[in-house]
């Protein structure tokens, strides 16, 4: 097998604060080919901060180390600020969670598309209008032209992280980090909008990291899933053996979520172990 | 960072004041307020302008003690005497006076005018405001258009017709101050209000059956009031210019009253020859204006909500 | 269902409009539900389904509403009285939002114990504290000294401090970790057996729905599309085509759903 899309080895990311360091990330190994690559895990399991940190998107005091960070042969690590500029958004794409903090509140959305696209391909306006309305229509927008000259405040919230899914798509990266891009979605719109990164990745080989609280979602979504927790990786498996996990906090998790066709009288709850920060952790790489 | 070597686990009083746990109504409060009190310590600029503010305070309050002469009595034979003569640190003016004296003397006249300024507009405008913001609809709109008009008036030609009318003197110069320095906090006020309203612990309060002059004072205007607070600040160096250039105009204190406006104002005419006359009091009025916009910097940081800890 | 005296909620042909003139947006229209006494009654939809406009309209949040809210058999009028909030009370969906910043647990619990003249509020939060579950420690401590799970527990216990009889749950664990969820949601289940509680729950997750409640309505554009007991739900029995497919969609993604599926306007 070549080598992965993207490989990281060793990764933390500490934030020293007044009297302590907080580490948010702690020496994790993983690798993302081209598939689909679920990172779960609760809020402080340092699973936002792995996307961001690929990107090169903590700021200090964030401090950042890895032994090794490779993208399709680049090294993210000996890059300068103005060449990991060029790779973001161009062939590494990030979608979060707010889409109201990540549009430019002056400006249409179709422009804001365009230009998107125009610095990736260098296409005349014309082109890139055509490019951004489809693009629109493939993240399941029914009136293109509307939205294309809207303002972002005129659009409500799912339409929003439709449209900075579109966006970040129109350059067709080779890697899309996708932060809890759809809880804030309505369950059917929801899956619109997967099945649409689901079609980039199984037709044009696009790599995704797909970081979600969601296990249900991430089990029937991705192909593989990396389990988070106090900044480790505490299991990795195939999506679909998720539901034979065996490590106790996957299985805690599993446990405590209510299931529409399994009645239960009490839900379980998770008890959380000491003992799990101190476990060294598991390396989720395929090489 | 050079602070780490000075942080050791804190034990006594100061585990008592940062505890997790308080134990009562009265520990919560002392704890928010030495956090409160720690952020805005990590700020030296804003210590310097506290340190400011305090001294003014302090020669105010023991002016009498400290003065080495009466800030009135005149001297004929000593006048214009430039500074660092014997007895007389920062000089004489025209009539004798040592302008020390008059300096700590005149402290007590610009902190009455800002204490005075303080528990007038800053209040006015806050009530003005979170009413307006929280009762919507026409009262707001009668509230806020007043607020418009009297922040249309220019705040010294206000000053002069105010005096014109009822006459020079410091309290009139004050009143007239007031007046025009409100609007702003009742549109800073009514700002944080509308984004306050809104939110789901008024709703809770709401469903509590709290009634509306409940949860705007004891709900609304609490939040509402670090920004009027680092506002009040902010404006304070204004406030005494303003109270200065009416004093420099005849028509704030009226002399023999040691204020520094009109100490400048009268040391104008010998700006040339005998610079400290006019110098002194300038340079009290820039350093006091200083320390309160320095104080006010400080506290927009440590009381930013958004901030965190 | 008919009104009897084992009816806590009475809604009949409620509509709910906000804005005036062309701008108006008809949130709710002509919804009609009945809950009985000591019931735990769903309202599940997707965003924009009016299921949490329906909730405003009970609790008085939203005012310009027409049709027949009853409480206990008492018609409500538009203005709400104090024995109102005694025997109706909410839990907000953001914990991060429904606690004042500046008050301390003590502060947000003991208001409404003031507003209503209880006397002895030192110890009625003492043993509501106990209640939901959190120790006497956390009394004076700020909303920002908490976690999520820990702020929500001081909502539910500021709303049981009037001792009311129906709680409007409004998507009460939606913002919190699963595993969290489960403690809220372990936590309702007692409070409402030890305190006999009548609870409304709003939520567009399927799942927490048929967990907690034993009759739904299924909401779509502001009308009641289905109800349906918890028991057809799980034996995936609905009838409509909306809730199937919200049915289906909840379980988990599927290539082949997501092109099936459907818009309802």
């Amino acid at each position: 097998m070549t080598a992965p899309l993207l490989e990281v080895d060793g990764l933390s990311v500490r934030f020293p604060s007044r009297n302590r360091v907080v580490e948010a990330v702690r020496n994790i190994s993983f690798s993302v080919g081209r598939e689909k690559v679920g990172i779960v895990g609760e809020s402080g399991s340092g699973k936002t901060m792995t996307g961001r940190s690929v990107l090169g998107l903590i700021r200090p005091p964030g401090i950042v180390t890895a032994r090794k960070m490779m993208f399709d042969g680049i090294d993210l690590l000996a890059l300068s600020e103005k060449q990991m500029r060029d790779i973001r958004g161009n062939r590494i794409s990030m979608v979060m969670q707010d889409p109201k903090f990540s549009l430019n509140p002056v400006m249409t959305v179709g422009k804001q598309i365009d230009e998107a696209y125009r610095v990736h391909s260098g296409a005349s306006a014309r082109d890139a209008k055509l490019r951004t309305l489809e693009m629109l229509e493939a993240v399941r927008i029914r009136d293109p032209e509307r939205v294309y000259n809207a303002y972002p405040h005129e659009v409500s919230g799912g339409m929003g992280q439709r449209i900075m899914i579109a966006m970040m798509l129109v350059p067709e990266p080779d890697l899309l980090i996708a932060d809890e891009p759809t809880s804030a979605l309505d369950v059917t719109v929801q899956m619109q909008v997967l099945a649409i990164v689901d079609d980039l990745v199984s037709q044009r080989g696009m790599g995704l990291m797909f970081i979600s609280h969601d296990l249900n979602l991430v089990a029937s979504f991705c192909d593989r899933v990396v389990i988070m927790y106090g900044g480790q990786i505490v299991e990795t498996c195939k999506a679909a053996d998720l539901h034979n996990a065996q490590h106790p906090y996957t299985r805690g998790l599993l446990a405590s979520l209510p299931r529409v066709d399994r009645p239960v009288d009490q839900l379980s709850t998770l008890v959380r172990e000491e003992s799990w920060k101190l476990e060294p952790g598991v390396d989720a790489r395929i090489l | 960072m050079s602070s780490a070597s000075n942080h050791t686990p804190p034990s006594g009083l100061a585990a008592w004041l940062t505890s997790e746990t308080p134990h009562s109504r009265g520990h919560a409060k002392c704890v928010q307020l030495y956090l409160g009190w720690l952020s805005l310590a990590r700020n030296p600029l804003a210590m310097l302008g506290l340190a400011i503010v305090l001294i003014l305070i302090a020669a105010a309050l023991l002016a009498p003690w400290i003065a080495p002469y009466d800030p009135i009595s005149q001297d004929l034979h000593r006048r214009l005497l430039p500074p660092g003569t014997d007895g007389n640190l920062l000089g004489t003016d025209e009539l004798g006076r040592d302008i020390l004296s008059r300096l700590l003397y005149g402290s007590r006249i610009t902190l009455y005018v800002v204490a005075l300024v303080v528990v007038t507009a800053p209040v006015a405008g806050l009530i003005v405001g979170t009413v307006a913001g929280y009762a919507g609809g026409w009262l707001d709109v009668v509230l806020m258009r007043l607020t418009d008009i009297f922040l249309a008036f220019p705040r010294l030609v206000l000053a002069l017709a105010f005096v014109a009318a009822l006459g020079p003197g410091i309290e009139n110069a004050v009143l007239a101050i007031a007046l025009t320095s409100w609007p702003p906090y009742a549109r800073i006020a009514r700002a944080e209000t509308l984004t306050i309203r809104n939110s789901d612990f008024i709703s809770a309060i709401r469903l509590q059956g709290a009634t509306a002059p409940r949860i705007v004072i004891g709900h609304v205007m609490p939040l509402c009031l670090s920004s009027v607070i680092v506002r009040v600040t902010l404006d304070m160096a204004g406030i005494i210019l303003t109270a200065a250039g009416l004093g420099f105009l005849g028509l704030g204190a009226q002399p023999p009253q040691p204020e520094w406006g009109a100490m400048i104002s009268t040391g104008r005419m010998f700006i040339l020859d005998q610079w400290w006359v006019a110098a002194m009091p300038g340079l009290a009025i820039f350093t006091v204006s200083l320390g309160f916009n320095l104080l006010g910097d400080g506290l927009r940081d440590a009381l930013d909500p958004r901030a965190g800890r | 269902m008919p009104e009897s005296s084992e009816t806590a909620l009475l809604i009949e042909h409620l509509d709910v409009r906000f804005g005036k003139g062309d701008g108006a947006v008809h949130a709710v229209r002509d919804v009609s539900v009945t809950v009985k006494r000591g019931e735990t009654f769903g309202l599940v939809g997707e965003s924009g389904s009016g299921k949490s406009t329906v909730l405003r309209a009970i609790s008085g949040l939203a005012k310009d509403w027409t049709g027949r809210i009853a409480v206990d058999g008492t018609d409500l009028g538009k203005a709400r009285d104090k024995a109102f909030y005694e025997k109706v009370q909410m839990v907000f969906q953001d914990p991060y939002g429904s606690l004042h910043p500046r008050h301390t647990v003590d502060r947000t619990l003991g208001e409404p114990g003031r507003i209503h003249g209880i006397t002895d509020v030192g110890a009625r939060i003492e043993s509501i504290l106990r209640d939901v579950g959190l120790g006497p420690e956390f009394r004076f401590r700020f909303p920002h000294q908490l976690s999520g799970g820990q702020r929500q527990r001081v909502a539910i216990a500021r709303a049981l401090m009037l001792e009311p009889k129906i709680l409007l749950l409004d998507e009460p664990t939606s913002a919190l970790d699963v595993s969290v969820q489960a403690e809220i949601l372990n936590l309702l289940q007692r409070l409402k057996r030890e305190f006999g509680l009548t609870y409304i729950l709003v939520s567009h997750d399927l799942a927490v729905i048929a967990h907690m409640c034993d009759r739904l309505a299924v909401m779509n554009s502001g009308r009641v599309v289905e109800e349906l007991t918890a028991d057809q739900l799980r034996r995936a029995e609905p009838t409509d085509r909306y809730t199937k497919q919200l049915l289906t969609a909840s379980l988990g993604y599927n290539r082949a759903t997501a092109d099936s599926l459907l818009t309802f306007d």
